[in-house]
Formats: structure tokens, C-alpha cells, sequence
């Protein structure tokens, strides 16, 4: 056993936490239990008072940063979000690095590759208009399909979770993906027929299997497959009018 | 857009597919219910210009269906070049065509 602490106040948690790299293991941890301690708190906790080398991500500690998603016995979660009461088995919990995503020490994965994607998939406002002309209006109506699918925080729950993103690497993801839905319903948006292209390239929106695995894990009860699903209709509807 | 285009196919031909396989299942509940003989059936394939033209179809909808998806299979759970890959789907499309088409004549020609 790497530390214990026996300052809590209502017995203690055993943690297996992930160290190393892509090659590794878990290494055993007694972290005292709090009421309503969240896992952030026992990663914090254990990187304080019992081994000040473990690496691991996180700024906000509320659910707005998207910083500090780890796998957590097995499933990939918000931890700060996440009461270790919730997630506990037998008094014990794993906790890992996000699956999907290269390891640069313990829990910090290097997310390079998740923001690449959303740059491949054209995630980015192409505008249409100069500051010389006046403010497009837009109202709810139209904003509808795009509200549904904007708050994503770039988290890299669902990349994690993705089976087709653990098969294909070169499959944008969801989250990349979703983030192009909201951009094609953007009538203000001038980069659609290049953002088409770009998500029906090798490994684009026709690789998703709807396992629906990124619905189901996404912390912010978004949907990419519903968004991916439009994509594939709007792009089969873009091929029909010759436009692809 | 190869990518693309096969996603389509794939979903086209299912599509297409649907009716044909309704149809088989019916005309195969048909036969073994009424207790057809095999020179019962092939009294009525053979010769026959529709059930040639039936079958033909589905067995070329299904070596299209079937080859595409057997390509991203080996994409996702193989370590093979995008060459042997393609070069693996067309021998399975090829190879069921062939197959298919084979079965269809043996019940269809005279």
C-alpha cells in the first residue's frame, strides 16, 4: 500500500487509482470517507496527503470546465460531479485515465486528438457576413435543433465511451461530430458544403454505428447520435442534389 | 466520399432488399406448408422470367449489402491495409454474386 490517512471521521475508502502511462497499474490507496465527497475530492485528497506525484486534471470543480472526466470504475464521468456514495462497490473504487485517448501520466490523457478532430470536422463558425452589416436576427424557432446540441463542454465522456472511436481512429467522434450539427442548422453560416465534405470523408458521420453509447454516458444529457444521425441525412441529402 | 457513397449503397440496399425478403419468407412458409416437393417447386421456377429476375436482384442487392459491411468490419477489427481490405470485400462480393447466381440458375433455367 502506497498511503493511508486516518484522519477521516466515518471510515475509509479503498481506491485503486491508475499509474503510469498507456502501460501501468493500479495502485491501492485508504482514503478516509466524507459526506459528501465527490471523486475529484478523493483524487485531490490522495494527491495532497498521500503521494504528491499522482497527475491529474481539473479547474472548475462544478460540471462548466469539462477538465476532470476520468474513467471511474470503468465508466467514463465528470468526477467532480460524480458522490463517490453513487459510484462505491463494496467500499472500493477504480479510477483511471479516460479511455480513447493517449496517457500522459496517471489520469491526465493528452486530449491533442479529441480537439484535432473537432478542427477536421469544421467545428469552427465560418461567419457570412462583415461587422459592416447589421446583426442577423435569429429567432427561437430556428435556434430549436441548434439548443439541443450546443452545450457541450468538450468534456471527452462520449469519445471515451465511443466503440466506433476505439475501432477506427480515424472516426471523428461524437462530440466532433455534434459540434458540426449545431453549425450546419446555423443559417448565418457560410462553411457548410466544406464542413459536409469534411464529415463524410473517411471516418466521418457514416462510421457511427448508433451504439448510442455517447447519449447514454454524455454528463450534459446531450445527444451526438441524434446530431449524427442529421448529419447522415442532411450529407445523404447534399449527395442527392449533386452537391457532394 | 467513397466512404460516403458506400454508406449509401449499403442503406439503399437494404432498402431494396426489405420486400424481397418478405417475399422469400412467405414463398418458403408456402412451400413447406403445402408440402411442395423439389420437382414441385422447380416445375414452377424453371423457365419462369420473374422469379429468375427476383432472385437475380436479391442476390446482387445482397453480395453489395453484404460486401460493404464485411469492409468496415475489417476496418474495425483488423490491423489490414485499406488495399487488402478492398481487395477482401470485392473477393466476398464476387464470391457470393457467383454463388448466388449459380443457385438462381440451377432453379430458374430450363
Amino acid at each position: 500500500m502506497a498511503g493511508t490517512a486516518t484522519d477521516g471521521n466515518g471510515g475509509s475508502i479503498e481506491v485503486h487509482l491508475w499509474r503510469g502511462r498507456e502501460q501501468g497499474d493500479y495502485e491501492r490507496f485508504e482514503v478516509p470517507a466524507q459526506a459528501n465527497q465527490t471523486i475529484l475530492d478523493v483524487v485531490t485528497y490522495i494527491q495532497r496527503n498521500l503521494d504528491p506525484t499522482v497527475a491529474y486534471r481539473f479547474a472548475c470543480r462544478v460540471g462548466v470546465c469539462g477538465s476532470c472526466a476520468m474513467t471511474v470504475n470503468g465508466r467514463p464521468r465528470w468526477t467532480c460531479r460524480t458522490h463517490v456514495s453513487k459510484v462505491l462497490e463494496d467500499g472500493r473504487v477504480e479510477i483511471g485515465p479516460l479511455a480513447n485517448l493517449p496517457v500522459i501520466k496517471d489520469l491526465a490523457t493528452d486530449m491533442r486528438v479529441f480537439f484535432e478532430k473537432w478542427q477536421a470536422a469544421q467545428g469552427r463558425f465560418t461567419p457570412s457576413q462583415t461587422r459592416a452589416d447589421p446583426i442577423p436576427q435569429m429567432p427561437p424557432s430556428e435556434r430549436v435543433t441548434i439548443d439541443k446540441a450546443i452545450e457541450c463542454i468538450n468534456c471527452g465522456v462520449c469519445y471515451s465511451a465511443c466503440d466506433t472511436v476505439r475501432w477506427n481512429d480515424k472516426y471523428l467522434g461524437p462530440a466532433a461530430l455534434n459540434r458540426a450539427w449545431t453549425l450546419v442548422n446555423d443559417k448565418r453560416d457560410a462553411g457548410n458544403l466544406d464542413r459536409l465534405r469534411a464529415i463524410t470523408a473517411e471516418g466521418g458521420c457514416q462510421s457511427c454505428h448508433t451504439h448510442q453509447s455517447c447519449a447514454d454516458h454524455c454528463p450534459a444529457q446531450l445527444n451526438p447520435t441524434e446530431s449524427i444521425a442529421g448529419l447522415k441525412r442532411r450529407a445523404m441529402e447534399a449527395y442527392l442534389k449533386g452537391e457532394l | 466520399m467513397t466512404d460516403l457513397r458506400l454508406y449509401l449503397l449499403q442503406r439503399a440496399s437494404a432498402a431494396l432488399m426489405l420486400p424481397l425478403i418478405v417475399i422469400h419468407l412467405i414463398v418458403i412458409y408456402y412451400a413447406t406448408s403445402k408440402g411442395l416437393t423439389a420437382a414441385d417447386v422447380l416445375s414452377r421456377t424453371r423457365g419462369s422470367l420473374a422469379w429468375g429476375a427476383f432472385y437475380t436482384l436479391f442476390v446482387v442487392l445482397a453480395a453489395v449489402h453484404a460486401a460493404i459491411g464485411v469492409r468496415v468490419i475489417l476496418r474495425e477489427w483488423t490491423s489490414l491495409a485499406a488495399s487488402a481490405r478492398d481487395g477482401i470485400a470485392i473477393t466476398f462480393a464476387l464470391a457470393l454474386l457467383l454463388l448466388g447466381l449459380r443457385a438462381v440458375a440451377a432453379v430458374v433455367l430450363p
